[in-house]
């Protein structure tokens, strides 16, 4: 196997055996049994595999396009909220107003009439494609004004995050139609299986291993393809690639909303297996703590975001119950020795050599003279 | 625009009356450059003459404020951003050597290649045996063979310069421009560098600013001198050394 196919193969393989045993723990072995593995650790698992593929999509454009989103969130959000939006339809009339078509928040705020937006979404394939559509859109357009009028750097952070925190602003509000401030939760089932169900949870955790498996592949093939090399290109030396007869716009953009639409699949995964989605997933900070987990992870690997946003939100759980008070001082301990000790990431402690495209420390070199 | 006459007709690019400001100060005034199909120019002044400014506008970055840019006396170049120019047949230099340092030698060069730059068509693409053959005649070119899949940041300052200049030449350009290759160079890498622009000339139209007159010595060719904005002489290098106005300009103040 070369090096390159090792790369490739490896990191999905991992994710794949690491679900499937977990699955098997806790299927196969009793619950009598000390390796038996709990329904709420299966939950965790499906949650960081949720969280890993928005790393995925973030270090897509960041590590290799050099786009800093600090509103990666909101696409991860948006897909969860398209997924929150199907699984309120099903729950039917086990409201409780006991609405068929209504969600028990839209009769307390004495609607009468589902909104023109909440149509279709008792489907599960419908509402499956708008989590993916939905996000890249909004990439599309928001990608679209901001490289046409050639917003780069800290610059294209701040409206990033800026236009993050305007949804959070208006998913709060109740009469937006998306539960307001409660957000969407109280979910029964997913297409007929009951979401309490120690099967059910499983099945997610396995799809939401294969379909992070599948962005990996998806994503890295991106990234080695000639387009790839590109992107890293604009990244170091935007200027030249448009004396070069690239228009680096177009190239931001597809890598953008690519990466949009992974992060609303994960999103959408996210929702049925912590149970509900509201406005806080907007919250910049969230935006920013998947930043923090890529570059611990090792940005411009994919492999290494996966690993960072494992690694980091594991630490999460364990410090938020053990030691909450530390939580955040840890997390920010974290990210500063990783950036002096260990700028390439975690990732580099598994890797042999080092990846072609690992950024240039100092990166910003493209300005001729 | 087609089939111009006049004066622009016969020539690779045509500079007529251009002049751009930057916040009241004008950088180009009523500049107006001629250069022939196949034509090799140096172009000197003392800093701030405007040089990095001209060819800003030739390659689209900067938009003048009046004037005419002309190439292959036939296409208004005022009006287009730097790809589509770059895309007409235009190739150039920054004066800092500018490469793709992650990637290796190799894939600096197959990125620069002519050919579709649309990203459907990139995502898919395949290095042809034609481009792989392409890329080797330019690393003999530019003599870089031995170092193929090195990664271009790792190179000594020189080479970049040459790799910079072989992703241009990889674009098949019809003009070069081509903004101090030899800042930076030792005496033995600048005497190369001479030979190579000479040798690219053979086929191509080139425009070369620089500051180290030996090197604009070794060249032979036309120089024009620009001092704030505008052209003060052209002649060959003996004629505009001895012109009065150009010893001011240089050894005056």
């Amino acid at each position: 196997m070369t090096r390159g196919s090792f790369a490739t193969f490896t990191p999905p393989a991992l994710v794949l055996a690491i679900a499937a045993l977990l699955v098997a723990g806790n299927v196969a072995l009793p619950p009598s049994s000390p390796l038996h593995v709990s329904i709420f650790v299966i939950s965790l698992a499906g949650k960081y595999l949720s969280y890993a593929m928005l790393a995925l999509a973030l270090d897509l454009v960041w590590g290799y396009a050099g786009i800093l989103s600090l509103g990666h969130a909101a696409f991860f959000a948006l897909g969860g909220y398209a997924m929150g939006m199907y699984l309120m339809r099903e729950i039917g009339t086990r409201g409780v107003y006991g609405n068929a078509t209504l969600p028990d928040f839209m009769v307390f705020l004495n609607w009468t009439e589902l909104p023109w937006y909440w149509h279709g979404f008792h489907h599960f394939a419908f509402a499956a494609l708008m989590a993916l559509v939905v996000p890249g859109s909004l990439a599309l357009v928001f990608g679209f004004l901001a490289f046409r009028s050639r917003v780069s750097g800290v610059y294209l952070s701040i409206i990033t995050q800026a236009l993050t925190f305007a949804l959070m602003l208006a998913f709060f509000r109740n009469n937006m139609g998306f539960g307001g401030n409660n957000g969407l939760t109280d979910f029964k089932d997913i297409i007929g299986y009951p979401l309490q169900a120690d099967g059910t949870r499983d099945g997610l955790l396995l799809a939401t291993a294969l379909l992070l498996s599948l962005a990996f592949l998806c994503a890295r093939f991106v990234v080695t393809s000639r387009l790839g090399k590109i992107l890293v290109a604009v990244r170091d030396a935007e200027s030249r690639t448009r004396f070069l007869g690239y228009r680096p716009e177009s190239y931001k953009l597809f890598v953008f909303v690519l990466s949009a639409i992974i992060a609303g699949t994960g999103g959408a995964l996210y929702v049925p297996q912590v149970g509900i989605i509201n406005p806080g997933e907007f919250s910049p900070a969230n935006s920013i703590e998947a930043v923090i987990w890529v570059a611990v992870g090792g940005r411009g690997t994919l492999a290494g975001a996966m690993l960072g946003a494992v690694l980091v939100n594991l630490g999460k759980t364990y410090f938020t119950s053990a030691l909450p008070e530390f939580w955040l001082y840890a997390l920010g301990a974290l990210f500063i020795l990783t950036t002096l000790f260990l700028p390439q990431g975690l990732i580099r402690m598994f890797a042999r050599k080092p990846a072609v495209a690992r950024p240039e420390i100092p990166s910003a070199k493209e300005r001729p003279a | 625009m087609s089939g111009r006459i006049g004066e622009a007709s016969d020539t690779i690019l045509y500079l007529n009356g251009v002049s751009v400001s930057f916040d009241g100060f004008r950088a180009l005034n009523n500049l107006s450059l001629v250069l022939a199909p196949g034509e090799m120019r140096a172009v000197i002044g003392p800093n701030g003459a405007g040089k990095t400014t001209m060819m800003d506008v030739i390659t689209g970055k900067t938009r003048p404020d009046s004037g005419e840019v002309i190439f292959r006396a036939d296409t208004d170049l005022t009006h287009l951003d730097e790809p589509a120019i770059a895309a007409l047949g235009i190739g150039r230099k920054f004066q800092k050597p500018t490469v793709f340092e992650p990637h290796s030698v190799h894939d600096n060069l197959l990125l620069a290649l002519a050919g579709s730059r649309t990203p459907r068509r990139v995502l898919f693409a395949r290095e042809t045996a034609a481009e792989r053959a392409r890329i080797e005649a330019l690393l003999d070119t530019i003599r870089l063979t031995e170092h193929r899949d090195r990664r271009a940041g790792d190179l000594s300052h020189g080479q970049k310069q040459w790799l910079e200049i072989g992703m241009l030449l990889a674009q098949e350009p019809d003009l070069l421009l081509v903004d101090e290759p030899v800042a930076g160079m030792t005496d033995a890498e600048t005497a190369e560098t001479a030979r190579l622009l000479r040798d690219i000339n053979r086929s191509k139209s080139v425009v070369v600013v620089e500051h180290d007159m030996d090197f604009v010595r070794a060249l032979d060719v036309k120089v024009t001198v620009l001092h704030e904005g505008s052209v003060l002489s052209e002649g060959s290098i003996d004629h505009v050394s001895r012109d009065p106005r150009v010893i001011e300009v240089y050894l005056g103040r």
